[in-house]
């Protein structure tokens, strides 16, 4: 598409081919806006909010990872508006999400001035890590279901389709079909999902066991049946 | 949460697709595996071996201090140790002098006839060129080779013959520039999965067309328009029938094949004989679909073919990668961006190890040794007086165990392979290893072949030493050093460097140079030897790899191959006979047997058996069509045994419509089942590859407590 497309970001003219995104073309303005769910090689689906700006004659505010430049946009990136909507998404993330190993959203919070107390009456979601096959454990109560591991997992690189969405609502998980463990499903443990994970919730068996204070040598010891009785001590602890 | 005290680049160790791995350190313990986004070769995705299969590094089986055997060991009753108990722990110094003194003391006794070395498709190109230095050099022998022998030496001499040149003509990732391509003898998904992902991209997003021509329902049969279910063995008929087809019906490239092939008429007439319905009678793929997957491929802008060890792994070999050169030759597919041969090869570092002359008939940069020219090039390069160097062509990998006698071989090297694995005919391959009267380990594991080793020297890991891997695309690309060497672990080049100045000394003969300091030195050393390597420099490839060839220091690299011409001038065809495989299924032994291998494990298994990767794929399975297994009573998952002509041994089944009937499938990583104690040890005559494809088998199921392992089980769900 050589089609070019002239649009105002925060008063500053921009000009950029059809078919680029607002957050591509605020990005080529030197304005960056924050995004959690949006990943520069997985497909942009506006699922986190937080990324959203403000377009004149639209009523609502705009996922930018997704909605497209168009001729003569008026676009603002930082409005009080726009802040409001992205330190509420932080608050209620911080509300239900641990996020302890999410540095980037963390600086967000920061950033924004974010009130991780704002609902102190919220639920944690708070279900229990899967540990269910040799190489990686899944930890959902740090998912912020921004879907990039689906997505890798499915056409973005992949196409093993291994895991989706389950639940509904305040249940939504990322999970596998049946809940079947992973050896038992079409995972190949490419480790995708791993790769793209921007909270910790998935994160290599090998390191989570050292977090936990085991040594290299005692990892190493550990035969297929000792590890799989040791996944079940820091579940029953809790 | 854990924080790296640094993170590493370097280049994944496993397959020859050479991913750009960056290593999460804390300490000296590798704990996590990311990869960039914009990684050249990968763009951001790995497998499962590339992810999390490094921690073989730490396992405590890994030997990190030289041994000796404390049992001296005859020719003809050497015995395998595995147990540590059977070795004496010694100082680097006492071990490379013991080293030193056996293996001169053969060389002057018996001379260069009885010296052997295997080098090393895992280690480094500087590795690899010192290795075969020091034997050509100092031993004057040219019996160097390595596994490139058992995988696509058959691919390289095809290519050789027909074109000049033996690498994969495209870049992997020109796939998606594919409209049509052929893939065939390949399990992709699981020995190339970084390239099946592209694969699979150039299909579903770029309107890619693909033909899977295979005798097993492998994953990329799902993405594929044609599956062309040949049984093995059959290359030959199939895709001349294509030819044909292609010649009868005028879809044959006339311009290309006047200004750039020869030898047309001659290849034409051959393949008369190869109707539709001939090849139809011999390999059971129906006429129409080979009509079909003919006009697709010749109708075609942009088409390439890709194969692997499905082609060359046949007693007709050679043959069979031919068919495929053919067909691009005929239809001009070959020379330009999307067009092209490729040969995916298989290990990481397999391309490197024979440019870099770990090869018995080639010095470095497949100059041959027969050739006087290059003789005294490499004489004067490497300080040996005029004539020093041996003209004759040396023994294949196969051969090499083939002729331990008393007046042949006597002496192995072994860097990194693992022969008792990988070679057809085990309890033949057994027999060889039991005759030789000195054998030198040099690994991280004890395997199955370095049980049989006098001397065992502790090799560092690929995170543990600084060198270069040429990958399947031709792409030099840098391995770094991320943690410093377990125990007194040394790199390989190390540990040849300091051997090779100590037998030069006893030898007296002038040094041929031994003293690097950093790798960077011998892959300069390589450069001004090999045209192709020259413009290749540590400096240059510090952030991303140069394909080879690079003529000169400012030469970009070079992503597809003849554009121009050919290496060696023209592209020949080459007619063709069809050679029905050595041995064909019979009363006694119905079934055809084919082996590979698996996506955790990684080919004789010496790094991923000692990994977590071996608890999620703990055991080999038979591939048995569901049809079969009900005729012969075998459950899903239980045990049978599986009988050759030359050996036996049990496993589990895996009840599969993957593998067709007739056909089964074994991976040959297994140790407690061996593989290749089944396979044939028949030869191509011209490449030297065995026929690791076919061989015939009977199964029959028999009871639990028979199977090596019981507890070994795993269940999966992958396809």
């Amino acid at each position: 598409m050589s089609e070019s497309i002239s649009l105002t970001i925060n008063g500053q003219p921009v000009t950029v081919p059809a078919g680029t995104t607002l957050l591509k073309a605020a990005e080529q303005a030197g304005i960056s806006i924050p995004t959690i769910c949006y990943h520069d090689y997985c497909t942009a689906n506006g699922l986190c909010r937080l990324c959203v700006v403000e377009v004149e004659g639209s009523r609502t505010l705009v996922a930018s990872c997704v909605a497209k430049a168009a001729p003569n946009m008026q676009v603002q990136t930082h409005s009080e508006r726009v802040l409001r909507a992205r330190r509420t998404v932080l608050e209620m993330l911080e509300a239900s999400v641990d996020l302890s190993e999410a540095p980037e959203i963390q600086a967000f919070s920061q950033e924004l001035n974010a009130d991780p107390q704002r609902f102190p009456d919220a639920e944690k979601r708070q279900p229990p890590v899967v540990d269910d096959n040799p190489m990686y454990v899944r930890d959902y109560a740090k998912c912020v279901l921004c879907w990039r591991c689906v997505q890798v997992c499915a056409e973005d690189a992949q196409y093993t389709f291994a895991i989706n969405f389950t639940g509904r609502g305040f249940e939504t998980q990322i999970g596998t079909f049946f809940e079947k463990p992973l050896p038992d499903t079409s995972c190949v443990f490419c480790g995708q999902c791993v790769g793209v994970c921007p909270t910790n919730a998935l994160k290599p068996k090998r390191q989570w066991l050292m977090e936990q204070g085991y040594s290299t040598d005692e990892i190493m010891d550990m035969t297929r049946t000792e590890r799989r009785r040791r996944k079940r001590a820091p579940l029953s602890a809790e | 949460m854990l924080k790296p005290d640094r993170i590493v680049s370097t280049t994944c160790p496993y397959c020859g697709v050479g991913c750009n791995l960056q290593l999460h350190i804390q300490g000296d313990t590798i704990y996590k595996v990311t990869t960039p986004f914009d990684a050249p070769v990968n763009k951001g995705n790995l497998c499962v071996k590339g992810r999390f299969g490094y921690d073989f590094v730490y396992h405590p089986r890994r030997v990190t201090t030289p041994l000796i055997r404390k049992s001296p060991q005859q020719p003809g009753s050497r015995t395998q140790a595995f147990d540590r108990a059977e070795w004496r722990e010694v100082s680097w110094d006492e071990a490379l002098e013991y080293t030193a003194d056996r293996l001169v003391e053969i060389y002057q006794r018996d001379g260069a006839r009885a010296m052997a070395a295997y080098c090393c498709a895992k280690a480094t190109n500087e590795d690899n060129y010192l290795l075969q230095k020091m034997y050509r050099a100092l031993f004057r022998t040219n019996h160097i080779d390595h596994c490139t022998r058992l995988c696509h030496a058959a691919s390289v001499v095809a290519l050789q013959m027909a074109v000049g040149s033996s690498a994969m003509s495209n870049t992997a990732d020109e796939v998606v520039d594919n409209d049509v391509f052929i893939l065939t003898g390949s399990n992709t998904t699981e020995n190339h999965p970084i390239i099946a992902l592209q694969m699979k991209a150039a299909i579903q997003k770029h309107g890619a067309k693909l033909i899977v021509a295979d005798p097993r329902r492998i994953e990329m049969v799902d993405y594929a328009v044609l599956w062309l279910a040949q049984k093995p063995g059959t290359d030959v008929p199939l895709f001349s029938a294509m030819a044909h087809v292609i010649l009868k019906e005028n879809r044959y490239n006339q311009e290309f094949i006047d200004a750039r092939t020869e030898n047309f008429a001659e290849f034409a007439a051959s393949m008369e004989k190869f109707t539709p319905e001939y090849a139809e009678s011999i390999t059971g793929v129906s006429r129409d679909k080979i009509i079909e997957a003919a006009r697709l491929y010749a109708g075609a802008h942009n088409a390439a073919i890709y194969w692997s060890l499905g082609i060359p792994e046949h007693s007709h070999g050679t043959a069979n990668a031919l068919s495929l050169i053919n067909l691009a030759l005929l239809t001009g597919h070959i020379g330009r961006r999307g067009n092209g041969l490729n040969p995916l090869r298989g290990q990481n570092n397999v391309q490197g190890a024979s440019d870099s002359g770990a090869m018995p008939w080639h010095y470095p940069g497949y100059q041959s040794v027969a050739n006087e020219d290059a003789a005294q090039k490499f004489e004067r390069a490497w300080n040996i007086e005029p004539g020093g160097l041996n003209r004759k062509l040396g023994l294949t990998t196969t051969e090499i165990l083939g002729n331990v006698q008393p007046n042949g071989v006597r002496a192995l090297y072994i860097m990194g392979e693992n022969p008792m694995m990988s070679e057809p005919n085990l309890n033949h391959t057994r027999h060889q290893m039991e005759q030789l009267e000195f054998v030198v380990a040099q690994d991280l594991f004890i395997n199955e072949s370095g049980a049989f080793a006098d001397v065992f020297l502790p090799a560092a890991s690929w995170a543990e030493k600084e060198g270069t891997f040429t990958n399947t695309d031709r792409r030099v690309q840098r391995v770094r050093q991320a943690i410093s060497p377990r125990g007194q672990a040394r790199a390989d080049w190390q540990i040849v460097c300091d051997l090779a100045q100590r037998i030069e000394k006893r030898l007296g003969r002038p040094t041929a140079r031994w003293d690097y300091t950093h790798p960077a030195q011998v892959l300069e050393e390589m450069g001004s030897l090999v045209p192709e390597y020259a413009g290749v420099r540590y400096h240059r490839i510090e952030n991303l790899g140069l394909q080879v060839p690079v003529l000169d220091d400012e030469h970009p690299g070079t992503p597809f191959l003849f554009a121009e011409s050919f290496p060696r001038g023209r592209g020949k065809f080459h007619p063709l006979e069809y050679v029905p495989s050595a041995e064909m299924p019979d009363d006694d032994y119905p079934f055809i047997l084919t082996t590979g291998r698996v996506l955790e494990h990684w080919h004789g298994g010496t790094l991923t058996r000692n990994s977590g990767l071996n608890d999620l794929w703990p055991e080999a399975l038979i591939e048995i069509n569901p049809e079969d297994a009900a005729r012969l009573g075998v459950a899903p998952n239980g045990p049978v045994r599986v009988t050759s002509r030359r050996g036996t041994i049990v496993l589990r089944a895996r009840v599969t419509s993957k593998a067709v009937r007739g056909v089964v499938f074994i991976p040959f990583f297994y140790g407690p089942a061996a593989a290749n104690l089944l396979t044939n040890d028949v030869v191509d005559p011209q490449a030297k590859i065995p026929e690791y494809k076919v061989s015939a088998v009977r199964i029959t199921p028999v009871e639990e407590s028979e199977l090596p392992d019981p507890q070994a089980f795993q269940s999966r769900g992958r396809y």
